[in-house]
């Protein structure tokens, strides 16, 4: 699409009244509705946005630069750091990426244990993106809370897996690190029998809220032409009604065996990116019934595998998952040694952030923080 | 009706609120730390170093070749070898760490450490209440802080340990059947004229980088 075409889906901007001087406003890089350190500097006309960039960076933790010095195996913890709400799924992102390079088999037992966890993983990060944009619209704790309990048990049920609640550290180049322990399965069957009681609760608090819809409906709109352009992915991007799940697109792992639907909206506002999380969260239990279901046994990581001296062919490779908050992607180039030549990350939370402006001009300064809740970033992703 | 979700999430709210008085599930936070959890039994926090025996330092299993060192992302493990030589759980010669000093500040958990340990000398503890009032040197532990018994590793991660003990103690019966055998072929050339002075040439020392990592 040309760029006037581009040009053409800004909401049209509103024409400073001659009545008083705008007013530039800092918000960030301090504020609590942020979720971190990033800075939105908002020009206003009264209480209406004129403009609005966002600056990022306060994290910038070198992330790649140390990978490309680090062994491929030295930069998995790292991958956890990245969001640090979903740490399984950036392993496996991560994963996948290296065992493209290198040509790694992965056994059965391992991806169904890969797609256990990343599902876990997406509830979990739904449920406290949901909790925390409610806490944005001032519904002061009572919806995150209720979604941290559910999140406290999944994060149980990873620290009994891999060691660590957040920072798993959990997957490793041909499968994953450590035998399941004794009758974890069961423990995950229990909570995933639990998660629909959960997510009715969710609902019945907050769908039909006519505050919320009031808050949320027809604001923050994303325009699906302008999601595709800039690159949006996730459930942002599906809230704006485009059919964009890489689950399905790639179908990596063995996301082929399992049935499931891609919830889409209508409008591209707050309210349908809150219901296709809620739609998301039913539809990753419904994965989480059939992956439990035939949790084939056998080797956990592929035998040939060493731990030390992993050194892959000359070649790059693309890696890429439908992470939580969107395509999450490793693009790797090796040059035969020890360390990759070159690391880059494709983060979602990143890209997805691209069209904060779009999205927020001609809106109440109130409505921008919702709106950039709704986007669901992590900044330990966006700055890396 | 306007305002029928509103009621109906009050009404949620006021079934978790009566719920809590009731119902053990809906009542989730522990009053630390009067109260604690049992902790799982695989978390990990810091590394610490294994020895076996009574003494911590004649025991200690690392034999200083500077793997996890190397491996460590964040590079926070400083080692030196020593000198000299002491044996090892089979009686082996070995180097030992005469420094082995972890700055906790950095290390980020990760456990590679441990992965990448072919003498499983190296595991994950699980103690977390470790502040101090020196932030900078109290936050570095040397080998004497580091050094943990093997009995300490069985108690926190049971069936772990178990698994490292039965491989070492495989190992150990496979170098001593061989030391046996040996014995009994050196024997056996004793036994027989003696033709020189070179049978008690010592075993060729193995690069500990080459062992199997276990």
């Amino acid at each position: 699409m040309s760029t006037a075409a581009f040009k053409s889906y800004r909401p049209p901007v509103i024409e400073p009244s001659n009545e008083g001087e705008l007013l530039e406003v800092a918000m960030g890089p301090h504020h609590p509705s942020t979720h971190g350190v990033f800075r939105m500097d908002v020009a206003l006309d009264g209480e209406i946005v004129i403009k609005l960039k966002p600056v990022f960076g306060y994290l910038h933790r070198n992330h790649e630069k140390i990978a490309e010095k680090a062994s491929y195996l030295a930069s998995m913890p790292y991958t956890d750091r990245l969001d640090y709400f979903c740490s399984m799924t950036n392993n496996w992102a991560y994963a996948i990426a290296v065992e493209k390079l290198a040509g790694i088999e992965v056994p059965e037992r391992a991806q169904y244990i890969r797609v256990i966890t990343a599902e876990l993983t997406r509830i979990q990060n739904h449920a406290s993106a949901i909790g925390f944009l409610l806490q944005e619209m001032g519904a002061s704790g009572t919806p995150l809370m209720y979604a941290f309990r559910e999140r406290e048990k999944i994060l149980d049920i990873f620290e009994e897996l891999s060691g660590s609640r957040m920072m798993c550290n959990y997957m490793r180049f041909g499968g994953c690190r450590v035998e399941l322990p004794k009758d974890w399965l069961e423990k995950v069957a229990a909570i995933v029998d639990g998660l629909p009681r959960f997510i009715d609760e969710i609902e019945a608090l907050l769908t039909g809220n006519e505050i919320l819809m009031a808050r949320t409906q027809g604001v923050g709109v994303l325009k699906p032409d302008l999601a595709v352009n800039a690159g949006i992915t996730g459930p942002m991007l599906r809230a704006t009604g485009v059919n964009y799940d890489i689950r399905k697109v790639d179908r990596y792992g063995i996301y082929d065996r399992f049935e499931f639907r891609v919830p889409l909206g209508d409008h591209g506002d707050i309210y349908d990116r809150y219901m296709v999380r809620v739609l998301e969260m039913r539809e990753s239990v419904g994965i989480l019934r059939q992956a439990l279901k035939d949790v084939p046994a056998g080797p956990i990581v592929d035998p040939k595998q060493k731990v030390r001296g992993f050194r892959p062919k000359p070649g790059e490779a693309y890696g890429r998952i439908e992470g939580p908050k969107g395509e999450l992607g490793f693009y790797l180039i090796s040059d035969g040694s020890g360390n990759p030549y070159r690391y880059r990350v494709r983060p979602p939370s990143l890209i997805n952030l691209t069209v904060l402006e779009d999205m927020c001009i001609g809106q109440n300064v109130a409505d921008v923080v919702l709106t950039f809740g709704s986007v669901d970033i992590v900044l330990g992703e966006v700055d890396r | 009706m306007l305002g029928e979700g509103i009621v109906k999430g009050l009404a949620e709210t006021a079934k978790n609120f009566a719920g809590s008085f009731v119902s053990k599930e809906r009542l989730t936070t522990v009053q630390y730390p009067e109260e604690r959890v049992e902790p799982i039994e695989n978390t990990r926090d810091f590394p610490f170093l294994v020895y076996d025996g009574s003494d911590p330092m004649a025991g200690l299993r690392c034999v200083a070749c500077q793997i996890c060192e190397k491996e460590c992302p964040p590079k926070c493990i400083y080692i030196t070898k020593s000198t000299d030589k002491k044996p090892d759980y089979v009686g082996k010669p070995q180097i030992y760490p005469a420094r082995f000093d972890i700055d906790i500040s950095v290390c980020m958990s990760c456990q590679i450490c441990v992965e990448v340990c072919p003498f499983e000398a190296i595991k994950m503890d699980t103690e977390f209440e470790l502040s101090t009032t020196d932030r900078f040197e109290g936050l570095i532990l040397d080998r004497e802080q580091l050094a943990k018994s093997n009995e300490y590793y069985n108690k926190i991660h049971p069936t772990e340990a178990a698994e490292v003990d039965a491989r070492l103690a495989e190992e150990k019966a496979k170098v001593e059947a061989k030391a046996k055998a040996a014995a009994a072929a050196a024997a056996a050339k004793a036994a027989a004229p003696a033709s020189g002075e070179t049978t008690a040439k010592p075993a060729p020392q193995k690069d500990p980088a080459k062992e199997p990592g276990a």
